[in-house]
């Protein structure tokens, strides 16, 4: 197949960026989109040019390293999968794709298509958590979580941090991200004690980093490569509110 | 040098309860005092780091991705042991131990595995308290699961995401830790040197992966938790940035590797689909309980699968492991997989694989039960190859995966060099030739959360002095090699990529030092290696500069390191004439099966860096099995 790229090309976070064409002989259907940019770049540097920055790790969906906006889509057309799990198969011969950044101002463009997500990091730091001291635990059988429950916690869990929540939403909230670990630990019985001071601290620092408030566009779950469900927004709302009235 | 395993006094299960009286404390008030740096955030740095902080300590961690929870042990799918016995089907902390001693080969240390054991059961406790969802029951207790090597279920699981589950909890518990200041967290920071201080561990030199900037940080101690090596067959289940740098760069300052020839060949992972492959996936050993590995019985049988009749077909592992069947250990399986594709019954468009069959399974237990316990694992393989494995049978090929090989340590998980720790796959010494499933997430935590926080205090104790400057001329000289290394990179100026480089490197290792070996080709490997790495210094081209984010510089750096490590590699492999484990020596075999020598190798063969090029040399330590009898391992 061949392709034609329109790839987001920005030296820094003070550069302007632009978008620079490709065009793409040789692509094989079996290839992963990854593997697409892996040969680009290896053509780039044979020509003596820079390669295109962009981040992969595991190339299995699961580390969240990897992501950009596919021809308008974060993680590209497929449902339910990250941009490493896409393959070329998904795209038709003479195609023209175009790749930017996940665009949000909590998420600095760091080069081309990498951003620097830290900020869903200090979310986290500010609560995500269950406080128990290393060796201080009981026998995990002590207490009992129904399945339901832990199913429910599961899925929750199964975020993989990797902002194309952000990315799709068009007040660039983190409210999907909040939610899910809210969610996951506020299902649990460890994680009742601290679960309405979690939701407030986690929330207040989303607003401080910059990112923006949920109006339930819902783009968010659409564009989740784990399928986790706006219902969570819901509940963290709830949790929100509880908190907030008791002073959490 | 003589080597000091420091092994407690004692029988074998009191000698970490006595170990833990007899080393000194760090008071309370003093923990403050000490500053500690971690590298690396996976399962044994995250835990290591927010247990040290938890503790007082003052904690600088530091990881090469854009945040710790991206780091390779979230990749890890099949669940975590520990010696519960929830299931009441006789398990014990002397089984696992047993177990895993057995599946090692016999070439781990006892004292370590037993330690292992033990605080298996403290690890579930840990993360389940984290909230880690793990599989329940509809009772709402914890399930389990069997996983290959053991006749017990003592595996615990989130379903095919343990990794990511277990290692979520550990990266929480280190959130709260650099939340409330006790842990300063360097992300897109990946070491290129250890600096000494009078002979111990003081610092490390990092450069920032988006500035460029080379810095120096001092300590009272050093820790690695920085993985495994198997990228330097190109092709492995491991994540692109997986690599041997730090514990490369800590060896040539001084600390020991220990037998790195032992890895681990994985046997069900997705074959090679093309030349562009970047990475091979893996699909969960937890699959072989419920799907049968098969091939063709005639060679070259191109009918698809549900052509093939039963009476055609070879279940080969159950045929020849009765009583393990498709639970075969990892070494097992993988020469046996192996074995098929080399006698030209390999499956697939390229005939480089074997069935991995559902559907008994599917027929026994309904197409529910089967997406509830490996949905997300079927889905992946769908991803990847198009192919729908509720329909038609996966299919499977070994792939690099793991190493047990690593940096020498001691009981109390320190290396040669004074103040420098090793903990999680980094370090050499729990899993001997063969690790088994689900025991790699055991000892990552294990080392993490209750090894490594008690050991490192003894060390620490004896540090009054405070950690040094870290503009003291030590510091100086190791930034100045640093950024030399890092402009000789950029000079080469040549025509191949860092990336072309490292393929070659993979082929040649793979080749001749993956599931099988033998002398002829691991000394051709040898000059291959050498070869390769004084092309790569003439010919290797890296554009951009060193003082922005420059990913093709991070990369040729790590690729400069595979170059020199792989040639120690092979010659560990030389010099083990026995097979053991993953480590399968063509010369020595029985029906297939490796034939150990425990007159003449049951040592850890611990290498000392002489320089580039030069022959390294070799220490022994001598492995005593005093509670588990030297014999055959057979899982016929």
């Amino acid at each position: 197949m061949k392709i034609t790229l329109q790839v987001w090309r920005q030296a820094n976070a003070n550069d302007e960026g632009r978008f620079e064409t490709y065009h793409q002989g040789g692509v094989n259907e079996e290839m992963s989109f990854l593997e697409m940019l892996d040969v680009l770049n290896e053509s780039l540097i044979n020509e003596g040019k820079e390669p295109v920055a962009f981040e992969s790790d595991c190339r299995e969906g699961i580390c969240g390293a990897c992501g950009m906006v596919i021809s308008g889509s974060p993680h590209g057309p497929k449902k339910a999968i990250t941009t490493c799990q896409l393959h070329m198969r998904s795209f038709s011969d003479g195609e023209e794709i175009w790749l930017e950044p996940w665009r949000a101002k909590a998420f600095p463009v760091v080069k081309d298509l990498v951003v620097d997500r830290s900020s869903l990091d200090r979310i986290v730091e500010s609560g995500g958590f269950i406080s128990v001291r290393t060796g201080s635990a009981p026998d995990a059988n002590a207490i009992a979580v129904p399945k339901s429950n832990a199913d429910r916690a599961f899925d929750a869990a199964a975020c993989i941090g990797c902002g194309a929540c952000v990315a799709a939403c068009p007040n660039a909230s983190a409210m999907l991200f909040t939610s899910a670990k809210v969610a996951h630990l506020g299902l649990l019985p460890q994680g009742q004690p601290e679960r309405f001071s979690r939701a407030v601290s986690m929330v207040a620092t989303m607003d401080q980093q910059g990112f923006g408030y949920c109006t339930n566009h819902g783009a968010c779950q659409t564009a989740c490569p784990k399928e986790i469900s706006i219902d969570l927004i819901a509940m963290l709302n709830r949790d929100l509110a509880i908190g907030a009235l008791s002073g959490a | 040098m003589q080597l000091d395993s420091k092994i407690p006094e004692g029988p074998i299960q009191d000698k970490w309860d006595k170990h833990r009286f007899d080393m000194k404390l760090v008071n309370p008030a003093n923990k403050r005092k000490h500053t500690v740096i971690v590298v690396g955030s996976g399962l044994a740095g995250a835990s290591a780091a927010a247990t040290m902080g938890e503790l007082g300590y003052e904690v600088k961690c530091f990881c090469f991705q854009d945040s710790p929870r991206r780091a390779h042990s979230i990749a890890a799918q099949g669940g975590i042991n520990a010696a519960k016995n929830y299931q009441n089907d006789g398990d014990s902390i002397y089984r696992l131990f047993y177990d895993t001693v057995k599946g090692g080969d016999f070439r781990s240390r006892e004292a370590n595995v037993y330690r292992l054991a033990q605080v298996s059961v403290e690890i579930i406790d840990q993360c389940a308290a984290q909230g880690v969802p793990f599989a329940r029951e509809y009772g709402g207790q914890l399930g389990n699961r069997s996983f290959g090597g053991a006749q017990v279920s003592r595996t615990f699981y989130a379903r095919g995401q343990t990794g990511q589950q277990l290692l979520l909890g550990a990266y929480q518990a280190l959130a709260k830790q650099i939340g409330e200041g006790k842990v300063e967290m360097f992300t897109r920071t990946e070491m290129l040197d250890l600096v000494l201080v009078d002979g111990q561990a003081k610092g490390v030199v990092v450069r920032n992966l988006v500035t460029g900037d080379v810095t120096s940080h001092s300590a009272d101690a050093v820790v690695l938790a920085t993985g495994g090596y198997s990228n330097v067959f190109y092709l492995s289940t491991n994540a692109k940035g997986c690599n041997v740098t730090a514990a490369w760069r800590a060896h040539r300052r001084g600390a020991l590797m220990a037998n790195p020839c032992y890895t681990q060949i994985h046997p069900t992972c997705i074959p090679q689909s093309g030349d562009y492959q970047s990475k091979l996936t893996l699909m969960s050993e937890s699959l072989r309980n419920d799907g049968r590995i098969w091939v063709p019985q005639e060679p070259g049988d191109s009918r698809v699968a549900g052509s093939i009749p039963e009476t055609e077909r070879d279940y080969y592992l159950e045929r020849i492991y009765p009583s393990f069947g498709n639970l075969a250990p990892r070494d097992v399986s993988s020469r046996r997989a192996k074995e098929a594709v080399d006698m030209g019954k390999g499956v697939g468009p390229q005939a480089n694989g074997v069935y991995l069959d559902f559907k008994d399974a599917i027929g026994r237990l309904g197409q529910d039960t089967i997406a509830e316990r490996y949905g997300n694992l079927f889905d992946m393989y769908q991803q990847i190859t198009g192919e729908n494995p509720y329909q038609v049978p996966m299919r499977i090929y070994p792939a690099p995966h793991y190493t047990m090989g690593g940096l020498w340590v001691d009981y109390n998980l320190e290396s040669t060099i004074p103040g420098l720790f090793v903990v999680g796959e980094a370090n050499f010494s729990d899993h001997g030739a063969n690790r088994l499933g689900a025991s790699a997430l055991m000892q990552g935590l294990a080392d993490g959360y209750f090894v490594l926080p008690y050991t490192i205090g003894n060390y620490l104790a004896t540090q009054k002095d405070g950690a040094p400057s870290a503009d003291s001329s030590e510091f100086k000289e190791v930034e100045r090699e640093v950024n030399e290394k890092t402009q000789k990179l950029l000079n080469v100026d040549g025509k191949r990529t860092a990336e072309w480089f490292h393929r070659e490197l993979g082929k040649i290792v793979w080749d001749k030092c993956g599931m099988a070996r033998n002398e002829a080709g691991l000394n051709q490997a040898l000059e291959e290696i050498r070869n390769l790495r004084g092309e790569f210094w003439k010919d290797v081209r890296v554009p951009g500069s060193g003082k922005d984010f420059n990913q093709t510089l991070e990369h040729a750096g790590r690729v400069a390191d595979f170059l020199e490590f792989a040639e120690l590699m092979c010659e560990d492999a030389l010099q083990r004439d026995e097979s053991c484990g993953g480590h399968f020596r063509e010369e020595h075999q029985v029906d297939g099966e490796a034939k150990r020598n425990d007159e003449d190798f049951a040592y850890v063969a611990a290498w000392e860096f002489k320089g580039v090029g030069e022959k390294p040399e070799l220490h022994k330590e001598n492995l005593e099995f005093e509670n588990v009898h030297l014999a055959v391992r057979s899982y016929k």
